[in-house]
């Protein structure tokens, strides 16, 4: 399967990435690369055998519902790029 | 438009939100609490720093699963969580942790009730999600405000299918939903608050059609009435397009509760993709026979149940089944008597009318009525026995009770002196000086002038100050006017 410009802006588009016409060529190559290496997997026969969906055989690691410690608010805003004293900032949201 | 509207069908699937009411959020166990000041309630993993894991809570299961087995739901025994991926300021992870392939609650139906009688309303499913946080847009402000206390919070998503067919079933879905909710103390159902949300699917499609119309989708309707209005609206204007000779747009659409219209929403995102895929960080879940079994027994008695239970086992009417049962906190101060009384009528006739006018009047729950439902069953046994009359109890005991919640009905109605008089000995004398006193009403009497013995009961009541037991004192003085 080739990735062409079309799909390459729609992936970009929902990853929020721009790429400039070099980098476009570049991504296009590798991507198509990867699905082709993904497509060689489809080969295999999965007849009967269930989807993997974690690495870990580990099943029910539950919490119980109990409130622990958390960042206070100060700690919480430290990392953010844009606040105030009370909220996180970003570019105004239009619906 | 009337006429136009016999044309065609009216298709509604419902989305409904419930926010669990768990005490931490549904993968961390930072606080799940409203109102709380903004980002106050925060930790690595609902902000999503690099490398944090995410560790479900066992609570928000199991309340998922008291709705599925409240909504005849089959329950998934092997659950995974999947991704659905979309970019927005509210969102930390860039993703929602949400059940895509696995829905905890498979299939089941709600019942609700409309004019024509009960229908069953049929439910795809129900999983389970988290919440995102919440963004505020000010007026002049350049920048959207974001707090992310509300992101992790655990939800529930009931998916009908698109199986209403009117406004008024929507309205009843969504309040037959609210009162389980409230019932299983799951969700306290707020839906101005937002603790219980829905979106709306409608669509339209000629009479005897099987194939569904294009669908548009209702966001930020925050009131069960709203929610009627915008499919209202909504029916009207598909229907107009379709006549034009124009097609529907499925798209999302934005109510405005002022003029009562929908309004699509302008996004600047290209048709979504939200990439499901199994989320690899959360352990597969199994819900064991055992576990089930657990939660069947903590489930309580749900409004249909107990409604029926009132009108077959004790005899009440529809209405009052109704009414007693709407919230789960009436429902309980009206069992709490019944298990003290068995005149349900008398029960019922009390929490209808002085207890619920009372908590209505003071905007209070069940749980805070001063008046313990003891107090409230012992007035009905004194009444049945004669010891207090109705309009005495209903007037002045009830109020003073309300001012001494602490005393019994019989010490009030003592210190009140309102114990009635059934004892014969003291009521006939009274009888005997009435007849005496009016001899020509007496003759009126027997020459069949029933209704007079109004006048003889009055004159009796006035001399007994009111205390004389009406229908003793209505016997002795009905058998001593035939001897006279």
């Amino acid at each position: 399967m080739k990735i062409d410009r079309t799909l390459l802006d729609k992936i970009a588009h929902l990853s929020r990435l721009e790429f400039d016409e070099k980098d476009a060529e570049k991504m296009m190559k590798d991507m198509t690369a990867i699905v082709d290496w993904v497509e060689k997997l489809k080969e295999v026969n999965t007849d009967g055998v269930e989807p993997l969906t974690t690495m870990s055989h580990e099943i029910n690691m539950l919490r119980e519902d109990e409130v622990k410690p958390h960042l206070d608010h100060e700690a919480a805003l430290l990392n953010a790029p844009k606040k105030d004293d009370v909220y996180f900032r970003v570019p105004k949201v239009l619906e | 438009m009337n006429s136009l509207r016999e044309k065609y069908t009216l298709v509604i699937g419902l989305e409904v939100h419930a926010q669990l009411l768990t005490k931490s959020k549904i993968y961390n166990s930072d606080a799940n609490a409203f109102g709380s000041d903004p980002n106050t309630n925060l930790g690595v993993i609902t902000l999503a720093h690099p490398g944090t894991l995410p560790k479900l809570n066992k609570k928000a299961v199991e309340f998922a699963i008291k709705m599925g087995l409240a909504s005849h739901c089959e329950i998934s025994r092997f659950n995974i969580f999947d991704r659905k991926n979309y970019f927005y300021p509210d969102l930390p992870k860039g993703y929602q942790l949400t059940q895509d392939r696995t829905p905890i609650c498979k299939g089941g139906y709600i019942t609700v009730t409309v004019k024509e009688g009960d229908r069953d309303v049929k439910l795809n499913r129900i999983h389970i999600e988290e919440d995102a946080g919440k963004s505020i847009h000010l007026e002049g402000e350049r920048d959207t405000l974001v707090d992310f206390n509300r992101a992790g919070v655990p939800l529930i998503e009931i998916v009908t299918e698109p199986d209403i067919r009117t406004s008024e079933e929507a309205g009843a879905l969504l309040s037959e939903v609210r009162k389980m909710v409230r019932y299983l103390d799951i969700c306290d159902g707020n839906m101005e608050e937002g603790s219980l949300r829905c979106d709306a699917n409608v669509s339209v499609m000629l009479k005897g059609a099987t194939q569904y119309g294009k669908k548009v989708e209702i966001k930020n309707m925050n009131s069960i009435r709203n929610v009627q209005r915008a499919i209202e609206h909504e029916f009207d204007r598909q229907i107009s397009l379709l006549e034009r000779g124009e097609s529907v747009v499925s798209e999302t659409r934005t109510f405005d509760a002022n003029d009562g219209k929908t309004y699509g929403m302008r996004t600047k995102e290209e048709l979504n993709d939200y990439r499901y895929f199994p989320d690899p960080d959360l352990s597969p879940m199994e819900v064991s026979d055992a576990w089930l079994k657990e939660i069947q027994d903590t489930m309580p008695e749900l409004p249909r149940a107990l409604a029926k239970k009132y009108t077959n086992e004790y005899q009440l009417p529809e209405y009052d089944a109704l009414v007693l049962t709407d919230s789960k906190d009436v429902a309980q101060y009206f069992e709490a008597i019944c298990g003290r009384t068995k005149n349900y009528k008398a029960a019922s006739n009390w929490v209808m009318g002085p207890v619920k006018s009372y908590l209505k009047e003071l905007s209070l729950t069940a749980d805070e009525f001063p008046v313990g439902p003891a107090i409230i069953a012992e007035m009905i046994e004194l009444i049945d026995g004669g010891k207090i009359s109705y309009t005495i109890a209903s007037q002045q005991i009830f109020t003073e009770l309300l001012k001494n919640p602490n005393k019994t009905a019989f010490e009030v109605a003592q210190q009140l002196n309102v114990i009635q008089d059934s004892n014969q000995d003291s009521l006939m004398p009274i009888i005997n000086e009435v007849i005496k006193e009016f001899p020509l009403k007496v003759e009126e009497y027997k020459h069949g002038k029933k209704g007079i013995i109004a006048m003889f009961m009055g004159e009796v009541m006035k001399r007994s100050k009111g205390k004389a037991d009406p229908k003793v004192a209505n016997e002795l003085l009905t058998k001593k006017l035939k001897e006279v």
